[in-house]
């Protein structure tokens, strides 16, 4: 079979993005038409930026959703002759296979479309996930930091500062090796880390219904045993339904993108939160005599909700960036993983001769983050206007 | 403004203390230091053989004394063979027996050997640090101006044409880490069979098969044009988006204060403005932004010279890591760690001097 043209690679990639498209579509036409009613979210629909960063976060997540129907080939099996083979190359013998690579093959004969598309879903299971559990330790910190102040505030201070005083990629070499996944040291690290978004919750809350011990008691205990659940099944790989399960691998990448992240947003809470305190409704609920933990977290913290919310976009792109750097030096996942870093790490010794492999994954990842810099840019905006 | 300093360079030194610990503890760990005996004494050693590897190099000492020795405050390991000849950690660093000291640990200026580089960690770093130098030098000498100039540009007319256009292109930057820039500008300009090379060529406009070159070992001793520009680019383009984005923020603060409308109504040009009144006080911000990046630039000089296999300080902290090379990777770590506190401490103190509204009392 002859190879397909430009405009025939792109008719086909079209072709198998129909779920996306019809997912778009009907995203957006639900949110224009009901803009006025739905708060930020709404307002976004009014910045030409803001929408088109929307898109484009809205476009991947839809491919990592729908990767199943969307991918040609399986991201893992090799078609003989089709090594290195340029985008649109046909399969010499298709059988029942898809009959073309439409991105080309890699140099281990992969098809680059269907991998390029299951990397979308391995990122997209991690970035949002590293970055809220970060948002929750940060906030879990820097509110009471800021709050209290003090030695409290001192010291929670010094530890941020001593982990942001490390460069990043030193971090990752050391904190993401074989010999370290072997040592107590990731699954401590994720108890602690982890142990917070359940207390987080819990004392949210606790802080809001402890007036109403029925309802209180049924709220935590529901947190509480969903809380425990998870953690049984994410730190020690342990869940008996078999739900929450996260390889050693992912473990110790998680914990150390989560690692990076937090103290950053610690800062950040901690100065919102030193900005806020000294607003008039912070003393009106002080002299109401609400608990410390109730100011902090239904006084403060909805109050500090734009600057956070547009931090959050930006984090899962910074997020997405540090998942890139782990995979391109190799650290962290399997040879085989289809993710973008570990993709472009293993087209680069080729780079000159063939690049599609590389580049597919590169700008990939590329528009992700851009898009969510977009989106953020645009919720800023809006949010600002108020 | 002397009690501050000191009060910083106090924290500076408990800071490094506590990195420095944490470094040696994760390079230490039992399974590092196994991975270790492997790679320099045969990959096919069996338990007791890696044990005996550690006993007689001074790995078996617990890892708190070990930390000593190498700071220098303990005295190093020594031992006697058999044959009457003396090994020790000071014997090994210093040559003979008599030449060593009792100490011999980064206080006594003895920063230990590396596996990897089978040399002195001392003259190891030294050399690629020089040549990281210059890469940095380039680097800054290409971001810094052009952030400013972009983040000015766009700052200057808020809301008009050329603000929005610049923006977006610092969001594109900033979103395009070195990874996947390199990758673009080398399947880009450094290619013989695809981008803009082989159409260059066909055209005559060069000489080469290739624009630029996409591995910058040669400018180890030759820095050109071709060899040098695309790991430049590549760690500057990432940096300068966030630059110009500080850099316009500020600017267009600036741009609404009372004092620039009097200049205006005073009939001062536009471009005078910009120039004499604006410009001083929008670059306040941008400076210490620019301080603070310098060790994120780091980040992108490691990836960058792993990359273009340029052989200096990144790449070699990538060699230590991967070869776990432990004296080479915590000197590595020192003198990262002191980048970051030594630029935290200039953006502080220059801030200070820039900004006449702040005293420290």
């Amino acid at each position: 079979m002859e190879p397909l043209s430009w405009f025939e690679i792109l008719a086909r990639i079209a072709q198998q993005l129909l779920p996306v498209w019809v997912a778009l579509v009907l995203t957006y036409a639900l949110s224009i038409r009901f803009k006025r009613r739905l708060g930020l979210y709404g307002k976004l629909f009014d910045s030409t930026v803001g929408m088109i960063g929307f898109g484009i976060v809205m476009f991947w997540l839809f491919v990592a959703l729908f990767a199943n129907f969307i991918v040609t080939h399986d991201s893992l099996s090799q078609v003989s002759g089709m090594r290195n083979a340029v985008p649109g190359s046909a399969l010499r013998d298709p059988r029942d296979l898809y009959p073309y690579y439409l991105l080309g093959g890699d140099s281990l004969a992969r098809d680059v479309f269907s991998r390029m598309v299951m990397g979308a879903r391995e990122v997209l299971r991690i970035a949002p996930f590293a970055a809220m559990i970060s948002f929750m330790i940060g906030i879990t910190l820097g509110l009471p930091a800021g709050y209290f102040g003090g030695k409290l505030d001192t010291g929670l201070t010094f530890l941020a500062n001593l982990v942001l005083a490390f460069p990043v990629i030193l971090l990752f070499f050391l904190l993401v090796a074989p010999e370290i996944q072997e040592t107590p040291i990731p699954r401590v690290m994720a108890g602690i880390l982890f142990l917070v978004p359940i207390l987080f919750v819990t004392v949210l809350l606790n802080a809001r219904f402890f007036t109403q011990p029925a309802k209180r008691n049924l709220y935590v205990g529901i947190v509480l045993a969903v809380g425990a659940w998870a953690y049984v099944g994410l730190v020690f790989n342990a869940d008996p339904v078999g739900l929450w399960s996260m390889s050693p691998n992912l473990l110790n990448v998680f914990v150390a993108v989560v690692f990076v992240n937090a103290p950053t947003v610690f800062r950040i809470v901690r100065g919102i939160t030193l900005d806020i305190k000294t607003r008039d409704y912070v003393a009106a609920a002080q002299t109401r005599g609400e608990g410390p933990w109730y100011i902090m977290l239904w006084e403060i913290l909805p109050n500090a909700r734009g600057p956070l919310i547009v931090d959050f976009c930006l984090r899962i792109g910074y997020t997405t960036i540090l998942l890139g750097t782990l995979g391109f030096f190799g650290l962290g996942v399997s040879p085989e993983s289809p993710d973008w870093g570990s993709t472009i790490n293993a087209g680069r010794r080729l780079l000159t001769v063939y690049p599609h492999p590389a580049l597919v994954p590169a700008l990939s990842l590329m528009s992700l983050v851009l898009g969510l810099n977009l989106l953020a840019d645009g919720l800023r905006e809006e949010s600002l206007r108020d | 403004m002397l009690l501050f300093l000191f009060r910083r360079i106090g924290l500076m030194l408990v800071t490094a203390l506590c990195l420095t610990i944490i470094v040696f503890a994760l390079t230490n760990m039992p399974a590092k230091l196994e991975t270790l005996a492997k790679t320099q004494a045969g990959s096919r050693m069996t338990d007791a053989e890696v044990d005996r590897w550690l006993e007689r190099n001074g790995y078996a000492s617990p890892m708190l004394v070990r930390y000593g020795e190498w700071l220098g405050v303990l005295p190093g390991w020594v031992r006697t063979e058999d044959n009457g000849t003396v090994t020790g950690r000071c014997v090994a660093l210093r040559g003979t027996a008599e030449a060593a000291g009792e100490r011999c640990g980064i206080l006594q200026g003895d920063w230990g050997f590396s596996t990897r580089f089978r040399a002195g960690v001392a003259e190891v770093l030294t050399a690629r640090l020089g040549a990281t130098g210059l890469l940095m030098l380039w680097v800054l000498a290409v971001m810094v101006p052009m952030a400013l100039i972009v983040g000015i540009l766009a700052g200057m007319r808020e809301g008009s044409r050329t603000d929005r256009a610049l923006s977006t292109f610092a969001i594109a930057s900033t979103a395009t880490p070195e990874y996947v820039s390199g990758v673009l500008l080398i399947a880009l300009l450094a290619s013989s069979t695809v981008g803009l090379s082989p159409l260059l060529v066909s055209w005559g406009w060069i000489d080469g098969p290739v624009l630029f070159q996409g591995n910058a070992r040669s400018a180890l001793d030759d820095i050109t044009f071709s060899n040098f520009t695309l790991p430049v680019l590549t760690i500057a383009l990432y940096g300068m988006g966030y630059v110009a984005r500080i850099t316009r923020a500020s600017m267009t603060e600036v741009m609404t204060q009372q004092y620039i409308r009097t200049a205006r109504l005073k009939g001062v040009s536009f471009g005078k403005i910009v120039v004499r009144h604006a410009l001083r006080n929008a670059l306040i911000a941008p400076f210490t932004v620019i301080m603070l990046q310098i060790p994120w630039l780091l980040n992108g000089v490691v990836i960058s010279e792993v990359l273009f296999s340029y052989p200096g300080f990144g790449w070699t902290l990538y060699e230590a890591a991967i070869n776990n090379d432990i004296e080479l990777l915590l000197a590595s770590s020192v003198v990262a760690v002191v980048v970051v506190l030594v630029t935290q401490l200039i953006s502080d103190v220059g801030y200070v001097y820039l900004n006449p509204r702040i005293r420290i009392s």
